[in-house]
């Protein structure tokens, strides 16, 4: 932890060598993510509502499920570039240093310009807070800090499963952004909405269900109390991630130099 | 104390003609080749010693010090290195060696070279005391003072590797691997790595293996040489055992390339 620190530390220092494009970034991550916001907004002014969801309760699904992608991306996004690193052969350090390689890989990148991304998640899940109309109990509470957790912890597995697979192929794939940011898109409304299928799929395979609608049912009033300990059982899913990239760091071939 | 016994490592490479339609057949059906970076490699290095691996091109230089370093992990064969194996116990076993990559650097390009040292500190876990004692010695072995407060873009291409030097060995590692270390420096700072190499090896007796295409650095540094070729190791022994009494080093082992059809 003293050591992420460190980076976190040093990636400042760098930045604040270029101010200008700093601010701009953040400013740009800001605007951007607020066009969901809209479409959302103009969609639900021809729609009353969405499978039985007002739009107040489905900004609140939103402002959470958001909150927990930004909160990992803040984390996890080192992973990201991790095709990069690959190429360029900056991966053959990391295994040359005496720490674990997961730690030194999100170490080598983060992102200070995402802090505008997190500042928007955070107006919308206050903003979804507060026109939920969702009557407040401690364990709903506890549940929301659930969602979070077990909801940052599939999201940092989903992108831990993004770099484990430049293993094997050296090359980004663009597809597994169907599962990071495309969650992020579809998850605005509560995944029932998407139809049976979908929604055990979601259970099953990326839980993502259980990180989101489930608990989200509980939050309404709709669910039984249980499934706000759903969330915590998501958490699981980074076993098969872990599993995933110490396979592909056994496969690790290097490229020439 | 360095062994490496019959290790094979091997890569998978695609292959396909050139041109679009080719292109789009390689899509769906790809044609692999093995290419066998090592071949039944065997080696042993004592401790102290200072030991020069050349090759061509795509011999399997760095196959070889990726494997020994932990980085790559081989096919077949055993490679013990202090008693470790690198690839199986990697954390324990990179804290003993230092590595140099003279392609790449593993200083932050936007902040000053105390900072990237102070970083490892913390990666290593290196004490207080000790950092400071290896910082100041390294400092002024390799004429430093004046490049710390200085951030890496900024520096020449010969300063920038002498830092990447003492940020190889604040840890005090007991081995050293030299990728190339004198790639692409001009005269003076050929030198000065040189004299810093040969110096360490001296005071510290740290083991060290160097892979460089500059004879020269062979004369100056290394009483043996590894010469590998295709994979293969074809010679173990010292310069003499190519050069036969001609003047030209880097004659000689074209000449010994060439008979070898490398």
């Amino acid at each position: 932890m003293r050591l992420y620190g460190k980076f976190f530390v040093m990636h400042l220092k760098s930045l604040m060598e270029y101010k200008t494009s700093f601010f701009l970034t953040c400013i740009g991550q800001f605007l951007v993510s607020f066009n969901v916001f809209l479409g959302m907004y103009f969609m639900f002014q021809r729609f009353s509502n969405v499978e039985g969801f007002t739009y107040n309760e489905v900004l609140l699904c939103f402002g959470i499920t958001l909150m927990e992608f930004s909160l990992a991306e803040s984390v996890a996004r080192g992973f990201d570039t991790f095709d990069n690193m690959i190429n360029q052969g900056e991966f053959d350090r990391v295994l040359v240093r005496p720490r674990h390689e997961i730690l030194l890989v999100l170490g080598s990148r983060i992102e200070f310009s995402r802090i505008g991304r997190i500042l928007q998640a955070v107006v919308m899940f206050v903003y979804g807070f507060a026109v939920s109309g969702v009557r407040w109990t401690p364990a709903k509470v506890i549940a929301v800090l659930f969602m979070l957790i077990g909801g940052t912890v599939v999201f940092s597995g989903l992108f831990l499963v993004y770099a484990s697979i430049c293993f094997f192929t050296i090359e980004g794939l663009e597809f597994m952004n169907v599962f990071t940011d495309g969650a992020r898109e579809y998850g605005k409304y509560p995944v029932s909405i998407y139809g049976k299928r979908i929604l055990q799929i979601c259970t099953f395979v990326i839980p993502y269900g259980l990180i989101q609608y489930y608990p989200f049912l509980f939050l309404l009033d709709r669910g039984k109390p249980w499934y706000c300990l759903l969330p915590l059982a998501a958490c699981l899913f980074i076993i098969p991630c872990f599993l995933l990239w110490k396979l592909g760091v056994r496969h690790y071939t290097s490229s020439g130099s | 104390m360095i062994t490496m016994q019959h290790v094979c490592k091997t890569y998978k490479v695609s292959k396909r003609d050139a041109g679009f339609t080719s292109a789009f057949k390689a899509l769906f059906h790809k044609e692999y080749e093995y290419i066998h970076a090592l071949d039944d490699v065997s080696f042993t290095i004592s401790d102290g010693e200072m030991v020069g691996y050349i090759g061509p091109n795509g011999a399997g230089k760095s196959s070889t010090i990726k494997i020994l370093s932990g980085i790559l992990t081989p096919e077949e064969g055993t490679c013990l290195v202090n008693g470790l194996i690198p690839w199986k116990n990697r954390i324990e076993y990179v804290k003993s060696i230092g590595v140099v990559f003279g392609q790449r650097t593993q200083l932050w390009w936007d902040v000053p070279i105390l900072d990237s040292f102070e970083l490892l500190k913390e990666i290593y876990r290196i004490g207080d005391a000790d950092y400071r004692r290896n910082l100041a010695l390294l400092a002024e072995m390799l004429q430093l003072s004046d490049l710390l407060r200085t951030p890496a873009r900024q520096l020449s291409l010969g300063q920038r590797m002498r830092c990447e030097l003492a940020a190889s060995l604040l840890h005090g590692p007991r081995l050293l691997f030299l990728d190339e270390p004198t790639i692409g420096l001009d005269a003076v700072s050929k030198l000065a790595v040189r004299e810093f190499i040969l110096q360490l090896n001296r005071e510290k007796k740290t083991t060290v293996l160097l892979t460089t295409h500059d004879m020269q650095d062979i004369e100056a540094l290394t009483s043996r040489i590894i010469l590998i070729g295709k994979g293969s190791i074809l010679l173990d022994g010292n310069l003499e055992d190519i050069k036969h009494g001609t003047d030209s080093a880097e004659a000689a082992l074209a000449d010994f390339y060439r008979s070898h059809n490398l």
